[in-house]
């Protein structure tokens, strides 16, 4: 299964992290570092695999892509396949950049809930849902259609004193 | 929050009152108030907020009740958003799941799917074990909702449960296996993922669906599937991968079921596009399928053919996945690495250090006694190279084990733990250090007295040389100093002062370090016992007397302990010492008198003066029931579990206390303090009696204590038993060690026949000779001579060795000869050595051959009964489905639309197309300028997140 996604920029700032086990988020904190130190440590014309095993424990391997300013990072267990990982990344990224056109860092930072949203559509709970992104894309807007359908509809949420208080 | 006004509102409270209240008109109000109700919606953005501050590393547990909340609210977007928050900000033995378990419950049950679909999102991360009951019938249930979306998610829901308890869904994998044939692929595949994670824990209760799997991969594989599950033109790989793996799983060790396999995936073999990423992705998985089910020669060659493919690809990724199949089929059919040796010693010298790594577990899986040395050097190089020590201590630990399994010599096993040891001590297991002791204390096991000498003496050589070396590990140290003393002096080649004066260094230098302290101590007293036992004088050196005085007054009483016995054993004779301390008997069995009949006397003494006969401790429980309810209380609080069963009769007290009850019955000791007093000095003193054959009365007694309360660093070597039986294991390794040097021969012989290929460097040439048996004869010849050449020079054990190797070469030829082409058992077979060159009785491709191109129906017969109820099933459903599937509006993936179109064949061809991505690089720019502004990308010089992956 996939244990998480993260996408981080060249400087390390996670942009999106995404872990399918549950880790308190001091051990994410450390794993992000711990990961960008592996990725700037590692030449340009090399593997996009690192064994991820001193990082995330046995089994696991990890898998990157360099984009321009990202770093798109898939770690998951032996049950998946290094080359068809590489390939989810290149969906994730098609999708994203379908859905934003043109997609750059600042699409990510500024539609945070959105990319979730789409990663969902591609991975659910830690094994691969979808590989085409026109499915995806279909799977979204349906998705953002109806949310604003309902928004329409109940206009003043019930319970809209919580926040504040 | 500055309040005003002293009601603790905030401004902007009274502000909105105010305007209110202002208003002239109700339309203005009414202007006001939607205003309003606009900002506070927004607060789904404070919620998205508080995950991005979360993710930057920033606690935001404050908020969390607040997503939970939001999870209740009826608006599909903040439902949504909420949910979002809240799988990312909990797990599922947080306090607030408690309040969302109940959302969730009403939520799966909702109209709407796309609320279904969130819940289900939700359900992955946040359900535990105890939670699952709550929401299973529901999940359940919506394996027949009418969204495949819907039902793919619920099984995948289901998966998740698995693998949190796999005892609360083992009643419905019935479900599983009915949804294989359910009418969307998408959701056949989704169930592909718990099946294969139930196949991998018990694979014969799933044999009858071998047949299935293999129809619905033949479908796949040829392209029945609708267009839309097709990924840069190649239909469904997800799907195939994961076929792949299930079959391979199915068809391990069983003939019958990989029968069933043998054409499709051959199919598979010669349809794949080799081009793509994803091609390679399924290509790489049919191998490890053939590699995994029962072997077929024609699959075998193609998988070859694959990897070589793979590795002399230019692409990084490709050679390690070449590694990595060569690793996975080599174990079927050694002699395909023969054909692709250079390529690895290449990818061996890569900088790419996850290739390099891959390379070493290849090698690690093809080292047999004939190139353990340049491996295993190669390995040691390497592991001295880097600086993770996480990949240090594994690399270290195959050095030993590969050492330990195919050491040619004791010679150069010794010299390479050395480097092992020097470099990366402190990470290998201790156990290791103490195999090395053992090794050198008894040889390999054979009678022959003076290659034990020889070995022992080079051992010391090679310690004194390189004792002087500062930071060496502490491990490393004590072996050192235990080889000191056992035979520093023993060939007589080094005097005692000597051997001291390191010693004493060696505490010196390492006074931080009580243990390697402790050793030199211990070490410098044998040394001395040995002179006086010879009947030498004693000078103690200076600087060795100095050493025992700090000691003596050592805050660690074990080093005090160490350094008064020292002391005592220097003033004894020759006789007593030679009792206390025979020279050599480090491996002499210490008997142990369990009953401690010694003590009988003493004990009948005592009772005749009147004391209290014992009463073992479980027939004394009546008396001290109570305090022992309360120590075994404290046990099982520390245990932090809830106890269900009832409390037991309190017989089973802490360890040390039943000692005791194994004395002899009638005995009388005084129970806690005063054995504990000589239980800590005296084990203190069986470091020395490690090494004597223990007859006297003193030392029986605390052999058996040692055993309780010593610490596990001293009764290591000593205990007997175990040393025995280990030893025992490396002499069988070490015997079918020499068996398996004839077997290499052949191979090597074999090899000959194979001629050398291109202009290569001569140094990689000799690698590769060494690693794989050389690449041809004119090669391989020299090689091995020098190889015994170095055999015959290499001392003693060597001896015993050495004709059995030259036997073994001839018998190797003569095999030779006689069946050239049957290859010899490997070592790394899996036991069936034959297998790769005789040929199945019936070869399944020409069988299948025939029926190929024919009607469905006749290879559905073959397939037999199973396949013409279930599987045409499928194959009905599947083919029903193209023209439903792509009449629902499916975005057209070919690029014949719209303004972007030109995006998406540059993407989906990757990076071949060179062109400048995008109709619209002003806005590119554009949005670069902003990218600075907000500070977001200093260093970037790219508008364009694509350019890379396009240029």
């Amino acid at each position: 299964m996939i244990r998480a996604v993260i996408v981080m920029n060249t400087q390390g700032k996670p942009r999106l992290t995404k872990f399918y086990d549950y880790m308190p988020p001091e051990k994410q904190q450390e794993l992000i570092r711990r990961v960008f130190g592996v990725l700037c440590s590692r030449a340009e014309n090399v593997s996009n695999f690192v064994e991820a095993d001193s990082v995330f424990g046995p089994d696991t391997r990890l898998v990157y892509k360099h984009y321009a300013t990202l770093y798109f990072v898939f770690i998951f267990d032996s049950s998946e396949n290094e080359l068809a990982m590489l390939d989810l990344i290149q969906v994730l990224v098609e999708t994203l950049d379908k859905c934003f056109k043109n997609v750059c860092e600042l699409d990510i930072v500024f539609n945070y809930s959105k990319l979730h949203t789409i990663l969902d559509e591609i991975i659910f709970g830690g094994q691969v849902l979808e590989t085409s992104s026109a499915e995806v894309m279909k799977a979204v807007e349906e998705i953002s259609r109806l949310e604003t359908a309902s928004n329409t509809i109940t206009l003043v949420p019930k319970s809209i004193s919580g926040w504040r208080s | 929050m500055g309040s005003q006004g002293g009601f603790g509102q905030s401004k902007e409270f009274l502000d909105l009152v105010k305007s209110i209240g202002e208003a002239r008109s109700k339309a203005e109000e009414d202007r006001i108030v939607l205003h309003e109700i606009e900002t506070l919606k927004r607060r789904i953005e404070f919620i998205i907020r508080l995950v991005y501050v979360e993710m930057l590393g920033h606690d935001a547990s404050f908020g969390y009740i607040h997503a939970v909340k939001m999870t209740h609210d009826d608006s599909l977007l903040l439902k949504r958003t909420g949910y979002l928050a809240v799988t990312l900000f909990l797990n599922e033995d947080h306090d607030l799941i408690i309040l969302i378990v109940n959302t969730i419950q009403k939520d799966l049950k909702s109209d709407n799917y796309l609320v279904v679909c969130a819940a289900l999102n939700a359900v992955c991360k946040l359900i535990n074990e105890e939670t699952i009951p709550a929401v299973l019938p529901q999940v359940v249930e919506l394996l027949g909702h009418s969204k495949e979306a819907v039902r793919k998610k619920a099984i995948m829901a289901l998966h998740r449960f698995y693998q949190r308890s796999p005892s609360s869904v083992m009643h419905l994998v019935s479900n599983f296996r009915k949804k294989l044939c359910d009418n969307d692929p998408g959701v056949m595949g989704a169930t592909l993922c718990p099946l294969f994670d139930l196949i991998a824990v018990d694979a014969n209760s799933y044999k009858d669906l071998v047949i299935s799997f293999v129809s619905i991969l033949k479908q796949v594989a040829e392209r029945r599937l609708p267009k839309t599950y097709d990924y840069h033109q190649m239909p469904a790989p997800f799907i195939q991968i994961r076929l792949l793996k299930i079959l391979a799983l199915l068809g391990s060790g069983d003939r019958q079921a990989s029968e069933n396999m043998y054409t499709v995936v051959g199919d598979i073999f010669r349809k794949c596009d080799s081009t793509s990423n994803i091609g390679n992705a399924v290509l790489y998985e049919c191998i490890c399928c053939v590699s995994s089910i029962y072997p077929n020669p024609k699959l075998l060659e193609a998988a070859a053919d694959v990897i070589s493919r793979f590795l002399k690809s230019d692409s990084h990724n490709l050679k390690y996945m070449g590694i990595d199949a060569l690793s996975r089929l080599i174990k079927i059919s050694p002699e395909i690495a023969e054909q692709h040796q250079l390529a690895v010693i290449d990818c061996l010298e890569d900088p790419d250090d996850t290739l390099k790594r891959k390379t070493f577990e290849l090698l690690y899986r093809m080292t047999k006694s004939s190139n353990v040395e340049v491996i295993v050097d190669r390995m040691i190089d390497y592991m001295i190279s880097i600086n993770d020590n996480h990949y240090k201590t594994e690399i270290a630990s195959r050095c030993v084990e590969l050492a330990e399994q195919f050491a040619p010599s004791n010679h150069w096993f010794i010299q390479t733990m050395n480097k092992v040891f020097e470099h990366a001590g402190d990470l290998v297991n201790s156990k290791v250090a103490h195999n090395l002791m053992r090794l050198i204390a008894e040889g390999f096991g054979e009678d022959d007295d003076t290659a034990d000498c020889q070995l022992r003496s080079s051992a010391v050589e090679s310690y004194l040389r390189i004792i002087g070396e500062p930071k060496l590990p502490s491990a490393f140290l004590q072996v050192i100093c235990w080889v000191l003393g056992e035979y520093g002096t023993a060939g007589g080649k080094y005097s005692a002062s000597y051997i001291t004066g390191k010693l004493c260094d060696v505490a010196e230098a390492h006074s931080s370090n009580d243990t390697v302290k402790a050793y030199a101590v211990t070490a410098l007293m044998k040394v001395y016992a040995f002179e006086i036992a010879a009947g030498r004088k004693v000078d103690m050196l200076p600087e060795c007397q100095s050493l025992i005085e700090e000691l003596s007054a050592s805050h660690s009483t074990d080093l005090q302990q160490r350094a008064y016995e020292l002391q005592a054993v220097v003033t004894l004779d020759a006789h007593a010492v030679e009792i206390i301390m025979p020279s050599d008997a480090s491996c002499e069995d210490i008997e142990v008198d369990k009953n401690l009949s010694f003590l009988d006397s003493y004990v009948e003494r005592s009772l005749e003066q009147g004391a209290q006969p014992y009463i073992p401790e479980n027939e004394r429980s009546g008396m001290i029931n109570i305090c022992n309810f309360r120590s075994q209380d404290q046990h099982d609080t520390s245990t932090h579990t809830l106890r269900f069963e009832a409390y037991e009769l309190p017989k089973t007290s802490a360890p040390p206390r039943i000692s005791p009850v194994s004395l002899a019955p009638s005995t009388e000791l005084v129970p806690v303090p005063e054995p504990s007093y000589p239980v800590e000095t005296h084990h203190v003193a069986s470091v020395p009696s490690v090494s004597d054959t223990g007859s006297t009365e003193l030392r029986l007694r605390l052999d058996g204590v040692q055993k309780k309360w010593g610490r596990p660093t001293y009764s290591s070597p000593a205990s007997s038993s175990s040393d025995s039986t280990s030893l025992k294991a490396v002499n069988g390794v070490t015997q079918s060690d020499v068996s398996s040097t004839s077997t290499s021969r052949t191979r090597d012989s074999s090899y000959d026949s194979r001629s050398a290929q291109g202009e290569i460097s001569s140094e990689k040439k000799k690698l590769a000779a060494s690693l794989f048996g050389g690449p041809s004869k004119t090669e391989k010849r020299p090689s091995s001579t020098s190889h015994k050449v170095a055999r015959s020079t290499s001392p003693a054990v060597e001896k015993s060795q050495g004709p059995k190797a030259v036997a073994s070469s001839t018998t190797g030829v003569v095999s030779e000869k006689a069946a050239p082409l049957q290859p010899p058992p490997d070592l790394l077979d899996l036991g069936e050595p034959t297998v790769t060159s005789s040929a199945p009785s019936v070869d399944p491709f020409k069988q299948l051959e025939g029926l190929l191109d024919p009607t469905q129906a006749t290879s559905a017969a073959n397939y037999g009964a199973v396949d013409n109820t279930k599987a045409a099933d499928i194959m009905s459903v599947y083919s029903e489905f193209p023209t439903s599937g792509q009449s629902s509006v499916i975005a057209n993936p070919l690029p014949t639309n719209a303004g972007d179109a030109n995006l998406i064949p540059g993407l989906s061809t990757t990076n071949k197309t060179g062109h400048a991505k995008g109709p619209n690089p002003r806005d590119a720019l554009e949005k670069d300028a902003l990218v600075r502004q907000m500070g977001v990308t200093p260093m970037s010089q790219n508008p364009n997140l694509f350019r890379d992956l396009l240029g």
